[in-house]
């Protein structure tokens, strides 16, 4: 676990500075490039905690286009120089988001977290690490017994999308049209105006 | 590399995230904070998916992966809302030669 926590503590530091670089700095070009190494380091922490198909999701949306959206949106909007002073709120927004994180961390710390148990621990991870593989039930007895046995198979991420959360899965396809549709409709040149 | 210190950092990150939604001026720079506030709440999730033992543990085993579904949901989510939000920046940008929060204010008059 060692070398877990060496990462762990190497991805949190270069997130947080970069975060901390894409408020402060003040070129926005610059930010964006910060912002990458944020969603780089997040999805260190996915890899980090058994979640490797939603890092590569994440390397992929956010690093691969959201990224690019806003260089473009950059080079589109000609600010860059100008660039990303603060506003009149600094002092303001200072003490809320310091009040946010003090809640956050004594929530965090405070609270009596129904942890994993110790035996449990191994399958629960081969299920995670296996999201899209679909384990079988004889993979997940080999496994652990106990917490096996009283389960349906298969379990696997596809089949909670169109299981569990079809419902959501289809309200999220409908948003995606959605915005497809608007944002065809916000760049189309108005005509006379 | 704990339950605790995973939700930790995703709380500093938050609370960077918004610290820059409240404080910078430029929308695309508001955009790039809620963007760090995403990823910082998709950190929470997936902590708690592999360290917090759901109550449907003992029943079904592929509640552990629900964390990881809201994972993908909000992606989609945030992956929309970009979107649609640099299309508005740049309508904006045609009609007021400017991405200055403080300068979109037409509707004030």
């Amino acid at each position: 676990m060692f070398v877990a926590d060496v990462i762990f503590w190497l991805l949190s530091l270069t997130a947080i500075i970069a975060a901390l670089g894409v408020v402060l700095v003040r070129d926005l070009f610059r930010s964006v490039l910060l912002l990458a190494v944020v969603f780089i380091c997040v999805g260190g922490f996915f890899v980090l905690m058994s979640a490797e198909f939603l890092a590569v999701v994440q390397i992929l949306i956010y690093v691969g286009a959201i990224s690019i959206l806003f260089v473009f949106a950059i080079m589109l909007t000609r600010d860059v120089r100008r660039g990303n002073s603060p506003n009149k709120l600094q002092i303001p927004a200072v003490f809320i988001s310091t009040l946010v994180l003090a809640a956050l961390v004594v929530v965090a710390i405070g609270t009596e977290w129904n942890k994993i148990p110790a035996e449990d621990k191994s399958v629960v991870d081969m299920v995670q690490i296996n999201a899209i593989t679909a384990m079988t039930k004889e993979d997940l007895l080999d496994v652990d017994k106990t917490l096996s046995e009283s389960n349906e198979e298969p379990v696997g991420l596809a089949d909670l999308l169109i299981g569990k959360f079809v419902l959501p899965f289809e309200a999220v396809s409908l948003l995606l049209l959605a915005t497809l549709i608007g944002g065809l409709a916000l760049a189309r040149r108005q005509e006379g105006g | 590399m704990s339950l605790e210190g995973m939700l930790i950092v995703s709380a500093v990150l938050f609370s960077i995230g918004l610290y820059g939604t409240l404080a910078r001026s430029n929308v695309i720079a508001v955009l790039m904070s809620l963007e760090i506030m995403f990823n910082a709440i998709n950190i929470a999730l997936v902590a708690m998916a592999k360290f917090v033992a759901p109550q449907s543990l003992q029943i079904s085993l592929s509640s552990v992966l629900t964390g990881h579904v809201f994972v993908i949901f909000i992606i989609t989510v945030a992956a929309a809302e970009i979107a649609l939000g640099l299309g508005i920046i740049l309508a904006m940008y045609r009609n007021n030669e400017s991405v200055e929060l403080t300068q979109a204010d037409i509707l004030q008059h």
